[in-house]
């Protein structure tokens, strides 16, 4: 038999466990946060962000190739995977109200839910073999994949949040239903598309399993979208399990580099997105 | 106020609707629908619609909840058919023109037909005057100082550029429930067409704003063929020239019970159900 007492006294406890778990969550991304700045802070110069790797042995040398690698790869990945992802959600929003819409609706969860390694392989398969070498722009294609899923299943939860009644109103002044969706519906519902779009992009950004079959990898500069090309998750795997305390360092550093990369875009982009508002 | 030519009773309309083609030269003005059945996948949402709405009167439509008021009038504008599943049969002539030929697009029907919902609906991502404009704008409209006469003209019309013509940039939500309304109004009238549905306009809103809205439609009536859906009698006893009296039958699919002048729908109604309705014995 509960008593008052008792029931308060079961409030506490499970609130107090619920609040615990909570700083665990928090603690866990502070301390990621931090002991990534405390250790790769100090890798991080102007020289070590514009120049080239250094064979082993040579002091200094940097991870400029790399920068410019994630960049080319994110930007190849967004160019095919933003307007694919974008357009699957529309239509699974607007016109996916069938069998074939939920047919779709499943893939793109499965999709969502293939390990990376794997989509990696298949483009391995896919790509990587027919053109004979590995190359930027297999990884772009990699990466797409991945990103894919997410913008779509975002675009599509964000696009059923505008009202019904609002598209009605759109039709209800004679406007076509492509100008509707395009014109009233998704500025509506555009703060969470970009918000996918960020999701995918963090996302890529920071995948390595894929790369390895794809982008490969160089430490050289840009070779053209044919090439191998380096990316900073590649690296950081590479220098991290060197044995060398130089490259290790670097690692470090590059690992900060990418966290910051990520941040300052999806805070960028915020900011113009909440001015066309 | 009330024409004393014979006016047309639901049931009939297809008989006048012969006599007038003779006497008009072939064409006849308003909004006719004959036989108009209208479904929700397999449930029957109204059933044998027979009724006449003329140019420059305002005709109200009453009846309980789930009579198929809003059903009828978004079968105007062939709205209805975006809903996924439903469908309409029978025949509805816009000045004698029948809008569900294979030949009419709906989307120009509806700029000739435009409509204001149960709910102000105001395009949230824009400012007051891209409200008003879209509808132009979107249809590969102009540009400049000629839409901005329109949407001034429109908001007069409206009876709300006074309260908003310093702020034409403020987002459209930032307006009160009666104020959007009104915008929502003036949105409809930038486009021009020749018809108004206004679905229950002012069920959302307060006796004020209701007010302001009423004296509206009023004003409008001197332009505009207007077709208003309410749950208010006293509303449509103000405000309308006819009055169509719509009930549920057994099998819940709506009925056009009695169409009238409305003071004779209020003082002398010819069928039992319109007169218990109207005397509040139910619904």
């Amino acid at each position: 038999m509960s008593t008052y007492a008792t029931r308060k006294a079961t409030n506490w406890i499970m609130l107090g466990l619920c609040g615990l778990c909570a700083i665990t969550a928090t603690v866990a991304l502070i301390a990621i946060l931090s002991y990534t700045i405390a250790k790769g802070a100090p890798a991080i110069n102007l020289q070590f962000l514009t120049s080239l790797p250094q064979p082993v042995g040579e002091t200094g040398g940097g991870i400029s190739n790399a920068i410019l690698g994630t960049l080319l790869l994110v930007g190849l990945a967004c160019v095919i995977g933003i307007p694919v992802g974008l357009l699957a959600g529309i239509y699974l929003s607007e016109f996916g109200g069938h069998r074939f819409g939920s047919v779709v609706r499943f893939t793109a969860d499965v999709l969502f839910g293939v390990p990376s390694i794997v989509i990696g392989m298949f483009v391995y398969a896919l790509v990587v073999i027919r053109m004979g070498s590995f190359s930027a722009l297999s990884g772009g294609i990699a990466l797409a994949f991945i990103m894919m899923p997410i913008i779509a299943r975002t675009a599509e939860e964000s696009l059923r949040l505008v009202p019904t009644t609002i598209r009605e109103a759109g039709l209800a002044l004679g406007i076509p239903l492509w100008r509707t969706i395009l014109s009233i519906v998704l500025p509506g519902a555009l703060t969470g598309v970009v918000t996918g779009i960020m999701l995918g992009m963090a996302r890529v950004a920071g995948e390595t399993a894929p790369l390895l079959f794809t982008a490969f990898g160089n430490r050289l500069g840009f070779q053209g979208l044919d090439n191998p090309v380096a990316a900073l998750p590649l690296q950081i795997y590479r220098y991290a399990i060197s044995p060398y305390s130089d490259w290790q360092s670097q690692a470090w550093g590059a690992a900060l580099v990418l966290i910051a990369l990520v941040l300052i875009t999806s805070v960028v982009v915020r900011i113009l997105t909440r001015k066309r508002r | 106020m009330i024409k004393s030519s014979p006016l047309p009773t639901g049931v009939t309309v297809p008989v006048r609707d012969e006599e007038r083609k003779v006497s008009n030269g072939g064409v006849q003005e308003g909004l006719v629908s004959i036989g108009l059945n209208a479904w929700y996948g397999r449930l029957l949402a109204i059933r044998n619609i027979n009724i006449h709405f003329e140019p420059k009167h305002v005709t109200a439509i009453i009846g309980p909840s789930g009579c198929g008021k809003s059903t009828l009038i978004r079968c105007f504008n062939r709205l209805h058919e975006t809903v996924p599943g439903a469908r309409v049969s029978g025949q509805v002539l816009l000045d004698g023109k029948d809008i569900y030929s294979p030949g009419t697009d709906p989307v120009q029907l509806r700029r000739r037909i435009g409509m204001v919902f149960q709910r102000p609906n105001p395009f949230p991502t824009m400012s007051i005057f891209d409200n008003v404009a879209t509808g132009i704008k979107l249809n590969g409209g102009m540009k400049g100082s000629r839409l901005a006469e329109i949407v001034e003209r429109s908001l007069r019309h409206a009876a709300l550029w006074d309260e908003v013509k310093d702020k034409l940039r403020n987002t459209g939500t930032d307006l009160s429930g009666g104020q959007q309304q009104r915008l929502c109004i003036a949105r409809a009238l930038a486009v021009e067409p020749e018809v108004l549905l206004m679905d229950e306009p002012c069920s959302a809103l307060d006796p004020i704003a209701t007010m302001k809205i009423e004296d509206l439609i009023r004003s409008l009536r001197e332009t505009y063929m207007i077709v208003i859906v309410t749950h208010n009698m006293q509303q449509a006893a103000r405000v309308s020239d006819f009055t169509g009296f719509m009930l549920a039958a057994e099998d819940r699919a709506g009925e056009l019970i009695e169409f009238g002048p409305t003071p004779q729908m209020f003082t002398n109604p010819k069928d039992k159900r319109t007169e218990d309705y109207i005397t509040g014995r139910f619904g």
